[in-house]
């Protein structure tokens, strides 16, 4: 059974057909792309199934709980986080509390406690802050923990966005350009990270990326995508060499 | 901090004490009620003893008081460190309970220019919870202490006063006292209440709807009670019992103080920052937004609410006509001035600005031109208020302050 199973989702803009047919389905556990030109649809497919836009038409599923047209904040807490492509941070908040801010549905003590500080939430507190200091610990960002974010540099932000991601505890974690604006060296790095949260907590991964060097690196499936449709679907070898995607991606070859 | 507060004190012990025959010896006519601010302006002749009796009854025992005993005073505070937070904490207010009730001893003025402010507090405070912490305008906090006021008096004068609006009394008085704070209580509920008309409607969108919206719901708060004969529409209501005295303001100003504290600094209540620096990476991040916005209102206008049911048993007469627009700007003055984000900021905003507005009252028609240069000057210079996105940490303000202390 897959984890995540996406059915014939399509998505309109007005006129405009930005998503058409949709399909995915991703099994437990692995990582899988989707890549495409500029404007051919990928991030609108991430705000779709994470219920900021509701599709027009389709299903989705996450682990056979049909979850098409929840809340962006239930979908989340079902399991499936994500990050964003330029950085949705908030900036007048610390790195520690944007991590505890993530573990924010399963705080329990209610209004009650978080009026008169009752033992409860000083319990509960303390429980969340010891697991963010775990979380930025992975992502190595933990030495900065009580600094605003805005102050930092900008790999580090992405650092902590994936630590917040991650706080979700999420069964599936979508990552919207991960390495969009990194140097080379901030690009291995995160590659890194990238690996070993995929090791260490057993997650299925769906990311978008623009450098095929690291979708053929780190994926075992890609989609590829153009005009809201996908044109091709396979491992690594196969897309790299697929005509379809080539000319997506360079244009089509003119012989002169 | 128990330094200062000692110092304080015992400056306000002098005052009562010697403060009399002191201001004989400097020919003033009587105390000055102010820190001399009035008379000065009033008298420029008189700035001389002024100055000295403020330099003899305040400045002088405060400093050299603080500074001397802060050895005694840092151990003392070493010693209820070790106690739960709340022994420390009841001290400490303990202090500045008294120090108020001794300054406020000397006038009548003094006392009721005390609840004012404290009452200041609580309405700037609850309005930061909206404006700054979630980053919305609200305009309706005076339409909230209106409805707090009226429906606080209300309670206490139908059951325990005799009114020509409602007639006699229908619980004994002893029982008022005791009741106040229900009737308080009953005060914010109604204010929430008027809050959610609000908030179902303009909390589907961002931006200036909230501001809009809220203006209005000032506006027809404030023709709906005129035009409501029962409550005495524009003349006003009138003859609720005192029960508003000072440590009762006191004790719900603190009260209101810890409990917003508590609530901003909770995870649940950080969620507002979170709405309001990026709202869709919040809802992404599990944080139910709409339920915070809504609640995050509710419990701003519950405390409008309570602060206007302590306003009306204050002044023991309210009408429509005081929560207007002119309330408003006040009000938002205050949380502009002292700082957005920041349970200081609203303390300072709010002090500041009701003790200015007393103390430059002989200045009259000029006074609403300094009031707003200043606070164009802050708006220049700190944009975001004299002490904004500064957390209220009640630890580090008791703690003591020698190093060597700490480490003990």
């Amino acid at each position: 059974m897959s984890l995540l199973r996406v059915d014939k989702m399509s998505h309109d803009f007005g006129g405009l057909r930005a998503v058409n047919n949709f399909d995915l389905s991703v099994e437990p556990g692995q990582i899988r792309g989707l890549i495409g030109p500029n404007g051919a649809g990928k991030t609108t497919i991430f705000n779709l199934i994470t219920g900021i836009y509701k599709p027009t038409e389709g299903d989705i599923y996450l682990e056979s709980k049909r979850i098409t047209g929840l809340e962006p904040h239930r979908i989340a807490h079902m399991g499936i986080a994500r990050t964003f492509q330029n950085l949705q941070l908030w900036r007048h908040m610390t790195v520690l509390e944007h991590v505890k801010m993530a573990c924010y549905s399963k705080i329990t003590y209610g209004l009650i406690g978080a009026f008169f500080g009752t033992p409860k939430r000083q319990r509960e507190e303390a429980k969340i802050e010891a697991k963010s200091h775990d979380l930025l610990k992975i992502v190595g960002v933990d030495h900065i923990a009580d600094q605003v974010v805005i102050n930092l540099p900008y790999g580090d932000q992405r650092r902590v966005e994936m630590a917040r991601a991650l706080a979700i505890e999420p069964k599936i974690l979508f990552l919207d350009e991960p390495t969009a604006g990194m140097n080379p060296e901030e690009l291995i790095q995160m590659m890194e990270i990238i690996r070993h949260v995929h090791r260490k907590l057993g997650l299925a991964i769906f990311l978008i990326e623009h450098r095929l060097k690291m979708v053929m690196e780190l994926c075992t499936m890609i989609q590829t995508l153009d005009f809201g449709r996908v044109i091709a679907e396979g491992t690594p070898e196969e897309i790299q060499n697929d005509p379809k995607v080539i000319d997506a991606y360079l244009g089509k070859e003119v012989v002169l | 901090m128990l330094g200062w507060l000692l110092g304080a004190l015992i400056a306000v012990v002098l005052e009562h004490y010697l403060g009399d025959a002191l201001a004989d010896i400097v020919r003033l006519p009587k105390i000055p009620v102010l820190f001399g601010f009035v008379i000065m302006l009033k008298k420029p002749l008189l700035i001389p003893s002024v100055l000295i009796f403020v330099l003899l009854i305040y400045a002088l025992p405060i400093g050299a008081v603080a500074r001397l005993s802060a050895p005694v005073a840092n151990r003392l505070v070493a010693w209820l460190f070790k106690f739960p937070t709340i022994i420390s904490v009841g001290v400490h207010l303990g202090f500045l309970y008294a120090i108020l009730h001794l300054w406020s001893d000397i006038s009548a003025y003094r006392v009721l220019t005390l609840k004012l402010t404290m009452i200041a507090i609580m309405v700037t405070l609850s309005l930061n919870v909206v404006n700054g912490y979630m980053g919305e305008f609200s305009c309706s906090h005076p339409a909230f202490m209106a409805l707090g006021a009226y429906a606080a008096s209300v309670f206490t004068v139908l059951l325990f006063a005799k009114d020509k609006l409602f007639g006699p009394a229908l619980l004994p008085a002893a029982l008022g006292p005791y009741l106040f704070p229900i009737a308080l209580i009953v005060g914010g509920l109604v204010a929430a209440v008027g809050a959610l008309a609000i908030a179902i409607p303009s909390f589907r969108t961002r931006g200036d709807y909230l501001a809009i919206i809220s203006l209005a719901f000032m506006f027809i708060v404030k023709s709906m009670i005129e035009n409501l004969e029962i409550v005495g529409g524009p003349r006003g209501l009138s003859s609720q019992p005192n029960y508003a005295n000072l440590p009762t303001v006191f004790l719900w100003t603190v009260a209101c103080v810890w409990i917003i504290n508590n609530f901003v600094r909770s995870t649940l209540g950080k969620a507002l920052n979170a709405v309001r620096d990026d709202e869709m990476a919040a809802n992404a991040m599990t944080v139910n937004t709409k339920k915070t916005k809504i609640v995050a209102f509710l419990f701003s206008a519950f405390w409008a609410g309570v602060a206007g049911g302590l306003f009306a048993h204050v002044l023991r007469y309210v009408n429509p006509g005081t929560f207007g627009l002119q309330k408003l700007a006040e009000v938002l003055a205050m949380v502009y001035f002292g700082g957005l984000n920041s349970v200081y900021g609203s303390i300072v905003g709010a002090v500041s600005l009701s003790m200015l507005g007393e103390a430059l009252r002989p200045l009259e028609i000029f006074k609403w031109i300094i009031i707003p240069l200043l606070l164009i000057l802050v708006m220049i210079y700190r944009p975001t208020g004299l002490v904004a996105f500064k957390e209220f940490d009640v630890k580090k303000l008791i703690k003591p302050k020698n190093k060597q202390e700490k480490e003990v």
